[in-house]
């Protein structure tokens, strides 16, 4: 497969984006997001090497990866929002209790 | 013609990738994010994986960023104008930029010098690509897949759990 | 043929079992006192099945090991929980469940009322469990943890009434001195282990392998230092000098702790230990000559001690270390056999002394109880004429006297005369055995002197007590009594089935049936001293013949000084004392030793611990501790300040952890 090198570059530069939104972002919704691409980012490899190298082993991964992501996303919703009816605030520089 | 449209492709998506991190409000961010997920999935198309392209299409593009759109509707932040919204974005992108060289180098260097699976591309449109699927998941992958079920199940009591009013 | 020998050490574990952990619920003492009683009696009786079992066979083919379980298995290392069943261990547990039966049957006379009563027959019960295990292990390892279980019930039991300091005290120091007894046997276990292992390739612990592998050993040398280690075990459980002092002091456990465990079983130990190895002691003649000596020495200098003791168990005690010494006498010259038959004959007329002592002290004490009295009622001084009161007591305690102090036809008298013709006749050590025979004949009549003295101050002349006291002495109940009149038999009798050759023949050939069954155990000595006998002693009947009437002379010599002096003229010994009030304050005070050991080893001893607590230990290893903790508090007040508890940070280090750690696997 002649375009691999491409498919990769996009995956890194989807992850990278990712990292730089978890890492400036504020809200933690936005910054849940951003985790969610660079999974994705990250599932782009699995399903271009897959292909590449003829196994299906890459794309089997990437479903466990969306079930995993599936359960995360309703967990962390679900804490976002407890958070939320606490506090009025989804500002991650305010969720401060672990000090102390 | 498919060198143009895989670059048209990439275009979008990290246009809307960067969108994703940039816009003010979570709801134009997840939109953002969605579109994303499209050009992933037209990338799963590209890499004769259409089976996989509909799950993306479906689990991420519809039922995680709907639950994400919902949570934000639910929740109803109004967005304050004095307040920042992101910090540090020099020394973020710095660490951004330095991930993505660190990538690219390992993906190029790491990887595999011939094919070597049973898989063909050939194979793959004869027989079909959900029905490989099928047979591997249900096969070699039985007892992991069995497993996901019960963490589903556990994530949706969780949810339900922490939701609540009071915790 | 063997399958059942795992009952005996364990019935006796159960009734621990069942009176240490239920015996508060079940209250009622005939229940624990007889769970007690029939665990020992369960464990005698399976104990003479094994003894007909063995007498069923040849003598030659008397030994089998009984594995019940693999105990320890590390390497070249293997111990097993098995057990030896040979006719020494036979005798043994025949002496310690027998025994052992009469004296639980006892204690629950004895002991009737007594706080704490379930407390007491569990540790009697471990003690027998123990005391078993010590006799039956087939290897040094087992026997090492029957040791030190005895040792421990020992701790426990003297201390039984612990709200009494004197009796805390006395477990302390048996307990240390035991501690320094066991040290030595441990060294004695390694040594052998190592030097057979490392310069024979025979790694084992088993006394058969060892035993087999014996004639590798060399004479003298290391032998004598494997050998002069395990007989400190001995001096220390078994009461020799140095080790002795402990032993009188036990006497502040219950009179019949001490018949048990400081008369009859646990304290004969060491006796058991050196037959059981007499393979290994017969290789050093440095070694066999140490034990004589200091065998003869104890024996004579207990016994000095013992005749101008008042407390009627405190001369017990002393008689017991004096005994004690002539067992170790009869191993010192290589009678094994006969220290054997001594320990056993020992252990009936002792515990019927010590039993016949404790009834004495139980009426005392009631009497002088209900007479508002609060004289000592262990105090021969204020005993006397108990001769119709108790006669019972008195007729078995008279003969279980005469037994010890070696009159013909008594059980003490074969056994005793038996080591004292060997300690002059043996081929062992030259020109000394005559001293040895010297000292344990005079020791022999000391032993008449002390005993009848006893039996007169308590038996016989007027009663001291307050006349209002005396109406109350009465005869014990008909448990207590019993055992005494079992014991007193076998005081006379049992010394008839070890009948010395030379009166055997006299009185109508009467093979030693004894000596005979207890001769597969010694052949591995009677092999090595058939090859290395330099000369064969001294063999004549007429001096043997001579010997034994010198020896029953002094004896009666004894008992004529003790009567004259105690009976008929009784302002001797007030006289004596004041004559020479040095001689007899030293030995009153028992020659000082418990002084000299105070000034000597204990009170430096303790200073130096003085010093390492307030010197080393405040300083030393407080400070480290404590510094170490305040290192860490330093640090960690420096690395809280990471923790910020912001979200965002900890998501920055990982990144940035991330992007080092890939930077340097790339640029590497």
């Amino acid at each position: 497969m002649e375009n691999l090198n491409g498919y990769l570059i996009v995956s890194a530069i989807l992850f990278s984006i990712g990292t730089i939104g978890v890492l400036t972002r504020k809200n933690a919704i936005v910054i849940f997001m951003c985790i969610e691409l660079m999974l994705n980012a990250v599932n782009l490899t699995f399903v271009a090497l897959s292909r590449y190298l003829g196994n299906l082993d890459g794309q089997i991964f990437v479903f466990f990866i969306m079930t995993v992501a599936a359960a995360e996303a309703a967990v962390g919703l679900a804490l976002i929002i407890a958070f939320f009816n606490n506090k009025e605030t989804i500002d991650v520089d305010d969720i401060n209790l672990m000090k102390w | 013609m498919e060198t143009l449209f895989f670059l048209i492709i990439t275009l979008v998506a990290i246009v809307s990738a960067i969108l994703v991190i940039t816009f003010k409000n979570p709801i134009n961010s997840a939109l953002s994010l969605i579109m994303t997920f499209f050009c992933l999935a037209t990338y799963y198309v590209m890499l004769d994986a259409p089976f996989m392209a509909a799950v993306q299409v479906m689990v991420y593009a519809g039922a995680i960023m709907v639950l994400m759109v919902f949570t934000i509707m639910l929740l109803n932040i109004r967005v304050d104008a004095s307040k920042k919204h992101s910090h540090k974005i020099f020394l973020g992108s710095i660490i951004g930029f330095i991930t993505f060289f660190n990538l690219a180098y390992i993906l190029f260097k790491s990887r595999a010098a011939a094919p070597t699976g049973p898989y063909s591309v050939d194979m793959i449109k004869q027989i079909g690509h959900t029905e490989l699927i099928g047979k591997e998941m249900f096969t070699n992958f039985l007892l992991p897949f069995e497993i996901t079920s019960i963490l589903l199940l556990v994530a949706i009591v969780g949810a339900v759990i922490l939701a609540k009013k009071k915790i | 043929m063997f399958d059942n020998v795992w009952l005996i050490p364990l019935l006796p574990f159960i009734g621990f079992l069942i009176n240490g952990l239920f015996g508060k619920k079940i209250k009622n003492e005939t229940v624990i006192g007889g769970i007690a009683a029939a665990m020992v009696l369960g464990s005698f009786i399976v104990s003479s099945m094994t003894l007909i079992n063995l007498l069923s066979l040849p003598s030659e083919e008397r030994l089998a090991e009984v594995k019940i379980f693999t105990w320890i298995t590390s390497g070249t290392f293997n111990a097993d929980a098995a057990f030896l069943i040979d006719p020494l261990s036979c005798i043994m547990i025949m002496v310690v469940s027998g025994v052992g039966f009469l004296i639980h049957v006892y204690s629950i006379g004895y002991m009737h009322g007594e706080e704490g009563y379930y407390r007491y027959f569990s540790y009697l019960n471990l003690f027998t469990f123990s005391m078993l295990l010590l006799v039956l292990g087939n290897n040094l390892l087992l026997m090492f943890v029957g040791w030190e279980g005895v040792g421990l019930c020992s701790y426990l039991l003297i201390g039984y009434y612990f709200h009494k300091k004197s009796a805390c005290d006395a477990g302390k120091k048996a307990f240390v001195m035991n501690r320094i007894g066991d040290f030595g046997f441990l060294l004695g276990i390694f040594t052998l282990y190592w030097y057979l292992g490392s310069s024979h390739n025979v790694w084992t612990i088993r006394f058969t392998e060892l035993a087999n592998n014996s004639h590798l050993l060399p004479t003298g040398g290391i032998v004598t230092v494997i050998t002069l280690c395990f007989f400190l075990g001995a001096t220390g459980k078994s009461a020799q000098i140095p080790l002795y002092t402990w032993l009188p002091d036990a006497m502040e456990g219950p009179t019949p702790v001490s018949a048990l465990i400081h008369a009859a079983t646990m304290v004969t130990a060491g006796v058991y230990m050196i037959a059981r190895m007499n393979f290994l002691f017969i290789r050093s003649p440095e070694t066999l000559t140490v034990i004589a000596v200091i065998g003869a020495c104890t024996a004579l200098f207990a016994a000095t001690i013992g005749t101008a003791q008042n407390d009627i168990k405190r001369v017990l005690a002393y008689s017991t270390v004096s005994q004690l010494g002539y067992m170790f006498l009869a191993m010192g010259v290589g009678a094994f056999g006969a220290g054997i038959f001594h320990l056993m004959t020992h252990a009936f007329f002792k515990a019927c002394l010590f039993l016949g002592s404790g009834a004495v002290i139980h009426s005392m004490h009631g009497a002088l109880h209900h007479a508002h009295s609060h004289d000592d009622a262990q105090d021969m001084r204020n005993m006397g004429g108990l001769k119709s009161k108790m006669p019972l007591t008195f007729i078995t305690f008279l003969l279980a006297t005469i037994a010890i102090s070696g009159i013909p036809g008594f059980s003490g008298f074969f056994s005793k005369d038996e080591i004292l013709w060997q300690a002059f006749s043996n081929p062992h050590h030259g020109s000394l055995n005559y001293l040895l025979w010297g000292m344990g004949a005079l020791a022999a009549g000391l032993t008449a002197f002390y005993m009848f003295r006893l039996v007169f101050m308590t038996f016989f002349g007027e009663c001291r007590i307050t006349p209002k006291a005396k109406d109350h002495l009465h005869e014990s109940p008909m448990v207590i009594v019993l055992p005494l009149i079992v014991l007193a038999g076998l005081s006379v009798a049992g010394g008839f089935i070890g009948v010395p050759k030379l009166i055997g023949d006299v009185i109508g050939g009467i093979p030693n049936y004894f000596e005979n069954f207890l001769e597969p155990v010694f052949k591995y000595s009677a092999e090595y001293m058939a090859q290395h006998g330099a000369h064969s002693g001294v063999h004549s009947h007429a001096l043997e013949w001579g010997l034994m009437g010198g020896s029953v002379l002094i004896a009666l010599i004894g008992i004529t000084i003790a009567y004259s002096l105690y009976v008929a003229n009784k302002g001797i010994p007030a006289r004596f004392v004041a004559a020479f009030p040095g001689l007899h304050r030293a030995v009153y005070n028992k020659w000082y030793i418990d002084e000299l050991y105070d000034y000597t080893i204990v009170n430096p001893c303790k200073a130096f611990s003085q010093f390492l607590w307030k010197g080393f230990d405040v300083i030393v290893i407080d400070g480290a501790v404590n510094g170490v903790a305040k290192t860490v508090m330093g640090f960690s007040g420096v690395f809280r300040l990471m923790q910020s508890g912001l979200i965002s940070n900890y998501a920055w280090s990982m990144a940035f952890g991330v992007v080092v750690m890939l930077s340097y696997f790339i640029l590497k």
